[in-house]
């Protein structure tokens, strides 16, 4: 995510053809890879270190112990 | 940069075109849509101007026109419109147009008032036809009981008396006969009787066919009367009354030869008018053909002319009376291109003087252009509904653009109505040449149509953001595997009954909670127990909590940390845009004395806030065995928030020890950063207090001994501009010498007490605004939770009916029933107001929390002479 990330804002902006909408489409690419980036890594932040559990009822629980303890 | 981060640069430009090509000039520069020309007489009266005749003219011609295209619509023939743009007519062909429309609509009058003369004839008649033949019906009634009465008393009495009253009286009756509407029979009927005592005898019948009425060419229901009476006396009050009610008396001869001989005469005379009105009908339908094929074009060039002559009569007189003097905004990058567009003006008229273009100097504040195209536009819309940009100020369109649909995702973010959304903006994209040939009237239509960059922008981000939400029409996928797992050790089914679990908590620590019936306990610490793998799942939210009971408390505390740090982020970058804006227009007093507070106090208070949180998310875990670091123990950010204000230091966390169940205080007395942190939260206080009064002091302060060493060195300048003023060539009109002295003027009047004022509203609005807007941001967290809870109350209470039933295949049915019904509801609700509550709160986020930190929007509109709107709005009826 870091490298698809970077690659729109840092590298395809270079790559823009020239153009009168050149400045505006570099804008956009960088800033849409900063969102998405915000996002995303805030996403794993908040999951890294968990400070409590998901609390399943027993049939989830059931289940999730069969289908994803693999 | 491109054109969109500032408006262009404008020029304001002095045209002198000579009187005989000023016409065509005008007219190139219509076609090309890129000056805007100032009025130059707006001391003038609208009908004191030099070329009104022409406007009144032009409005005369577009009467004319209006008048053909009602009759055009009246006949029903459909209007050509090709879509094609007619040049302007040069000024001599106004009079040809001028001709032709006159005499279009003389013919059209004339044929509408004798085909009017001739329907009322026709009208005429078969009313009287109709009386004739129902008359005749009635009389021969009245004859055939006459003859049978008679018989009867010529047998009963014959002998007895000679009678000869009863024919005596009936001869002597008289009657008229005529037509009436239909409605008002039973009232003239009842007026019949009481006026005149029940001593008349009414007899009507209806006419089975509608007649048309001559003048709105309605269909009128009639009914044919005849009353009886007798003498002069009631003759006039039956007349009377028949003139009341708008009856029509038609004369009908008494003997029923000359009735018929009459008929017969009508009959003949409505054949004769039927042809003669066929013909007439032919004719104006032929005429409003031809018209119809050029009315579109007419109007349009109409219109132009019109158009032109009102910007020549913005123009001033040259005191030769050759040529007219205009004065106009450009853009400094069009000026070629007006420069060819004079000389084609100029070949077009055949003078063989050139038009002359100078740029001229002025201090007046230019318009605002912004060079859209069609992505960007309703995104500089967006921008222009809350405030036109200042001249050359920093636009936030160009980063709009992004945020928008980004924040918008952020509260709508769910992957399948993004998707739906995504889809329905992607259809009016490709379908966008047909759907904007069609030119629909629906105004909802129109704003969605003309949003369609805008929705589909926002439909791909809120599919980006579904997907870090996991949620997709409220259900999760688990693609990469989850980080969480049920531990081993935890045996559901093979105990007894009444130990069957309940519900458990996945713990990330080794300690775990489990509860079965007969009362909670703990797992012994192992290390295996750990139900956390140790690495989140790598993209987006784990899929577990959307089974898990305590998914809200989880999802909360993630959405609204993460729209703190996005409110934030999304702040500072705006205040970093105030700064280019500070740069750009060499304010040094403003980055010194605004600029840099601003960063100070915002970092201070909530950048200080983002980075408590990320540091909590980095730091605290559950997952190691020391109990400092356990859920209890971690640190409270809002009462460490008030803590640090209040120069309190960190508290004291009570938590229950899980092996020994005893109370248990965490050993950290600062939470977050320990001794060192409560040192570092006093400074910043410290900081906040300090930025409030740099605010709010000093700029005042610079502006006011700016303001004073001005006046002395005024005079100065004042004795060189004048030298400056004699040798600039351009002629300076004088009224916008007089309007650029009042600027002048003005700026100085503005005092020490006003910019203490202002900057003290400036002040309070940016220190109590960071406060409320960090709030103000939390919507993104408020309306996402909405919008994920109602797609999950919708399922729940619709579609998961059918899978939960234990019937067999009637579930199936029950699916397939509630599926449409769940359908509807979802773009109804959760697509249509959902996402337009969701937009709303962005505008709101864009246009209060983000402008406020930079945006100034003082300007006014760029608004070029051009004849394209002409085109568009042509015969708005």
């Amino acid at each position: 995510m870091s490298i698809i990330c970077g690659v729109i804002g840092l590298v395809i902006p270079f790559l823009v053809p020239k153009g009168p909408n050149r400045g505006i489409i570099q804008v956009m690419l960088v800033t849409t890879a900063v969102c998405f980036y915000v996002f995303w890594f805030c996403c794993i932040l908040a999951q890294m270190n968990p400070l409590f559990g998901p609390e399943l009822n027993k049939e989830a629980m059931y289940i999730v112990a069969q289908q994803w303890n693999s | 940069m491109g054109s969109l981060m500032r408006s262009e640069q404008m020029v304001l430009c002095q045209l002198f075109l000579q009187s005989e090509s000023a016409y065509s000039c005008v007219s190139e520069l219509g076609e090309l849509g890129l000056v805007q020309f100032r009025d130059l007489n707006p001391d003038v009266n609208a009908f004191q101007r030099k070329f009104v005749s022409e406007v009144r003219r032009c409005d005369e011609m577009e009467r004319k026109l209006r008048y053909i295209e009602r009759e055009i619509k009246k006949d029903k023939i459909p209007v050509l419109d090709l879509g094609d743009n007619p040049d302007a007519p040069a000024p001599r062909e106004m009079i040809d147009l001028e001709a032709s429309f006159e005499k279009l609509e003389n013919e059209l009058r004339e044929v509408n008032s004798n085909n009017e003369a001739l329907n009322k004839n026709f009208l005429e008649l078969t009313e009287l036809k109709h009386i004739l033949r129902k008359t005749q019906q009635f009389f021969d009634e009245v004859d055939t009981q006459n003859r049978t009465l008679r018989t009867v008393d010529d047998e009963r009495t014959g002998l007895l008396v000679p009678d000869n009253s009863v024919s005596a009286v009936g001869q002597r009756l008289s009657f008229v006969a005529g037509v009436i509407l239909r409605e008002r029979v039973p009232a003239f009927e009842r007026m019949l009787w009481r006026a005149c005592r029940g001593n008349v005898f009414l007899k009507q019948a209806q006419i089975d066919v509608p007649l048309s009425d001559p003048v709105t060419g309605d269909e009128v229901w009639k009914s044919v009367f005849i009353i009886f009476f007798q003498g002069d006396q009631l003759k006039t009050r039956v007349k009377k009354i028949c003139e009341g009610f708008r009856a029509t008396l038609y004369p009908c001869p008494e003997s029923a030869a000359e009735r018929r001989e009459m008929a017969m005469g009508v009959m003949t005379r409505i054949e004769d008018l039927k042809t003669v009105l066929s013909q007439t009908t032919d004719h104006r339908h032929r005429v409003l053909v031809l018209a119809a094929k050029n009315i579109k074009n007419w109007f349009i060039k109409v219109k132009k002319i019109k158009a032109i002559y009102h910007m020549l009569n913005m123009f001033n007189l040259d005191v030769t009376q050759k040529c007219l003097i205009a004065e106009c905004w450009c853009a400094t990058a069009d000026l070629d291109k007006v420069h060819h567009a004079l000389k084609r003006g100029q070949e077009r008229s055949g003078s063989n003087v050139p038009s002359i273009l100078n740029r001229m100097a002025t201090s007046q504040k230019p318009p605002t252009f912004h060079r859209t195209n069609k992505f960007t536009k309703v995104f500089q819309s967006l921008i222009d509904a809350y405030g036109i940009s200042s001249y050359q100020e920093i636009n936030p369109a160009p980063f709009s653009i992004i945020t928008f649909p980004f924040l918008f995702s952020v509260m709508f973010g769910d992957f399948g109505h993004g998707f739906i959304m995504f889809l329905a903006a992607l259809w009016m994209v490709l379908r966008e040449r047909q759907l904007q040939a069609k030119k629909s009237d629906n105004e909802i239509w129109n704003m969605f149509f003309g949003g369609r960059y805008l929705i589909l922008m926002m439909g791909a981000f809120s599919v980006y953001a579904g997907l870090l939400y996991n949620d997709i029409f409220s259900k999760s996928i688990n693609v990469f595997g989850s980080s969480w797992s049920v531990p081993s050790g935890v045996y559901f089914f093979n105990d007894s009954v009444d130990n069957w679990l309940t519900s458990a908590t996945l713990e990330p620590s080794p300690y775990h909670l489990f509860e079965n019936k007969s009362g909670r306990y703990y797992l012994p610490y192992n290390e295996t127990t750990s139900s956390f793998s140790g690495s989140p799942y790598p993209f987006g939210l784990d899929p577990v909590w959307a089974i898990a009971t305590n998914k809200l408390t989880f999802i909360n505390s993630f959405k609204m940390k993460l729209s703190i740090i996005l409110g934030v982020v999304h702040m500072m970058f705006g205040i970093w845009l105030g700064l280019l804006n500070h740069t750009f227009f060499n304010q040094a007093i403003n980055i010194f004395c605004e600029f840099i507070p601003q960063v100070l106090f915002l970092s201070c208070t909530f950048l200080y806030l983002v980075v408590e949180i990320i540091y909590k998310w980095v730091s605290w875990s559950a997952r190691e065995p020391n109990l400092d670091t356990l859920t209890g123990c971690s640190p409270n950010l809002l009462i460490g928030m008030i803590n640090m204000y209040l120069f309190t230091g960190g508290q004291y966390n009570n938590t229950l020890d899980p092996i020994t169940h005893t109370n248990y205080t965490c050993s950290s007395a600062n939470p977050l950063f320990g001794q060192e942190g409560e040192f570092v939260q006093k400074f910043l206080v410290i900081i906040i207090a300090v930025c409030i009064p740099w605010l709010l002091v000093p700029k005042p302060f610079l502006l006011w001994r700016r303001g004073v060493s001005k006046k002395t060195s005024n005079r100065h300048i004042q004795a060189e501009g004048d030298i400056i003023g004699d040798r600039e060539e351009i002629i300076h009109h004088d009224h916008l010498q007089i309007s650029d002295s009042n600027d002048d003027a003005h700026e100085e009047e503005e005092s020490i007490g006003d910019i203490v004022v202002h900057q003290a509203i400036h002040t309070i609005e940016f220190c109590l605004g960071c406060i409320s807007h960090t709030a103000s941001y939390l919507r993104l967290w408020a309306l996402s939770l909405a919008h994920g809870q109602l797609s999950e109350v919708l399922w729940s209470m619709v579609l998961k009916i059918g899978f939960t039933m234990n019937t067999g295949y009637f579930g199936a049915v029950v699916i397939v029933a509630a599926f449409p019904f769940w359908a509807c509801l979802t773009v109804a609700v959760l697509l249509a107001m959902e996402g337009l509550s969701a937009f709303l709160h962005t505008l709101r986020l864009h246009w209060v929390e983000f402008n406020s930190k930079f945006y100034k929007g003082e300007g006014y509109a760029f608004e070029p002479f051009t004849f394209e709107h002409l085109l568009d709005d042509t015969p708005v009826e």
